[in-house]
């Protein structure tokens, strides 16, 4: 018989820490810092939304780009948060999630050969939907001495003729890092001067600490040159509504709309629905979310602290990106015989890119109450294996 | 300062000041006199604690009794609600705008205590004209906190 699969598909490799990962789900009795989604329901309001919008039988397809009213309240959004002029016409694009929005840019703007700079540590799909979209992945690694900062230097080092689109995940899963308006005036000097175009993954947008967030496509000369992409999942706490969207200059959201018009047809119905409310009259409910994981993270700040565990102080998302360079183990060894030892489940830094080795991601998308339990058995490991560590030499 | 203690502690008054002071980036020894402060002015009036009687196995009837009263020099409202409140029986009285005046809630361990309460002490006051008590049949949030269990985490472990 003939190999029923695609060569380019079987070449990506799977996650190198898979193997970690199905040790983990075997295990009924951990508890975690390890989940990338809120904790917290979404907001009841935006649930009855969808409720409502179901018993009164709204179920058809909506119009490819998505419902008028939700790119309207979406634009209002963009333009009340972020300062940025959207035309909800014909620069936005309705999605299934964030993550549809990353692989049908990626497919409307590469050509074979293309180089895509995505830095790392970062989200997991960049480096697949590129090679998809027969692009050429180029990853720059982030240093924690910057913070996990993207620099100009760092940019420009990486930059061939090939070059095409800088991935910006900024505020950053795994790190929690963010880009202020001086580090991306920086960057986007680069871009200009290179001709080339962002790709600006903001779906931790409302999720920043320090000052607000800033995005790339709000400074001079960068609207054109960007694709914004942002979602319901992280701010509005909507993971599995599977809601997001993308904004861009017109030709690119053109080309976009026909893949997704060909592929998906149109984002979920219901979700819609809902997502309208939480665009609307939710930013009560978002700043009350972001209170809360900000206090979170003082108190696992404050906690590492404590534990003279090396860490940076992230301001965006919800991770905390913890160096454990000083036990002389590998992220994955760490977190293994963590989970063995105390039953909690951390991500490996290695996850998000090879660079990514040294560190843990650690979530605080948790309640209080079960942060101090974990944070507590964390302590309890630290100590053992730094006594161990001790009496070996 | 002092809105951000009482809205923490509004619903979790066991929490460790130490953690307070770390979760709202304060002072330990701050919080610690704020707060000591704010009992003595009776802005933190006490502490008490949420139980679901009906788990615990204890029988507690509650009713929310609508009073209607007629006001006489020297026997304004305030005086009115203290004889009332004065009960220890009585959890609860609000002045209320609307059809009655006062909103008296009252617990008791039976139907028989409270309906007592109700036709001896209650309707005997001169200044009570009529009273429309109501019984709770079932309590599904107080304080802000839904009463029944809270569904479990169901996210998976790790997710990227």
């Amino acid at each position: 018989m003939r190999d029923p699969l695609s060569k380019t598909i079987v070449e990506i490799p799977f996650s190198g820490i898979r193997k970690f990962f199905d040790i983990v789900n075997e295990m009924d009795d951990a508890i975690s810092l390890g989940v990338g989604e809120p904790d917290f329901d979404t907001p009841w309001r935006v649930r009855d939304e969808a409720i409502y919008s179901l018993e009164k039988g709204r179920t058809f397809y909506t119009s490819n780009a998505g419902l008028k009213e939700l790119k309207v309240e979406i634009a209002k959004y963009l333009n009340r948060r972020f300062s940025l002029e959207y035309d909800w016409k014909n620069e936005m694009l309705i999605t299934v999630g964030g993550s549809e929005a990353i692989d049908i840019a990626f497919r409307a703007m590469l050509d074979p050969g293309d180089e895509v700079l995505i830095p790392q540590p970062s989200y997991v799909s960049y480096v697949p939907c590129t090679i998809l979209a027969g692009g050429v992945p180029v990853v720059i690694n982030l240093k924690e001495e910057n913070e996990f900062r993207l620099t100009a230097q760092e940019l420009e080092d990486a930059i061939t003729d090939k070059t095409k689109i800088l991935v910006l995940p900024f505020p950053n899963n795994p790190t929690g890092a963010i880009m202020e308006r001086k580090d991306l005036e920086a960057i986007a000097e680069v871009i200009i001067r290179h001709d080339l175009f962002v790709m600006s993954d903001e779906i931790y947008a409302e999720l920043t600490y320090q000052e607000e967030h800033v995005s790339i496509a709000s400074l001079p000369g960068m609207k054109e040159r960007t694709v914004l992409i942002n979602g319901f999942s992280k701010s509005h706490a909507m993971t599995g509504w599977r809601l997001g969207y993308a904004c861009a200059p017109a030709p690119i959201i053109e080309q976009m709309l026909k893949i997704h018009q060909y592929a998906i047809m149109c984002a979920p119905t219901t979700s819609q629905y809902a997502a309208v409310e939480a665009v609307k009259n939710c930013d009560e409910e978002v700043a009350a979310m972001r209170e809360e994981y900000n206090a979170r993270r003082r108190y696992l700040m404050h906690r590492f602290q404590e534990m003279h565990l090396q860490c940076f102080e992230p301001f965006g998302a919800f991770y905390i990106f913890p160096s454990i360079k000083e036990f002389g183990m590998t992220s994955e060894e760490f977190a293994t015989e963590f989970l063995r030892r105390k039953k909690v489940a951390v991500v490996p830094g290695t996850a998000f890119g090879d660079c990514g080795e040294g560190f843990l991601r650690i979530s605080y998308a948790y309640s209080l109450e079960n942060l101090k339990v974990a944070l507590d058995r964390m302590e309890e490991f630290i100590t053992e294996i730094r006594e161990e560590k001790a009496c070996q030499s | 300062m002092r809105e951000q203690i009482l809205n923490y502690i509004e619903h979790n008054s066991r929490i460790d000041l130490h953690d307070l002071a770390v979760l709202l980036d304060a002072d330990e020894t701050e919080i610690v006199k704020e707060i000591q402060q704010m009992e003595q002015e009776h802005i933190i009036c006490g502490y008490d604690t949420l139980i679901n009687w009906d788990k615990a196995g204890i029988e507690k009837v509650t009713a929310m009794i609508e009073v209607r009263v007629t006001l006489q020099r020297g026997m304004e409202f305030d005086k009115v609600a203290e004889r009332i409140y004065n009960y220890p029986e009585v959890s609860s009285v609000c002045l209320i705008s609307g059809g009655f005046d006062f909103m008296v809630t009252l617990e008791g361990r039976t139907l028989r205590e409270v309906s007592d309460f109700v036709s001896n002490k209650l309707s005997s006051l001169d200044a009570v004209l009529s009273t429309k008590t109501n019984f709770i049949l079932k309590k599904y949030k107080d304080h802000g906190t839904i009463m029944a269990e809270q569904h479990k985490d169901e996210r998976g472990l790790v997710t990227l």
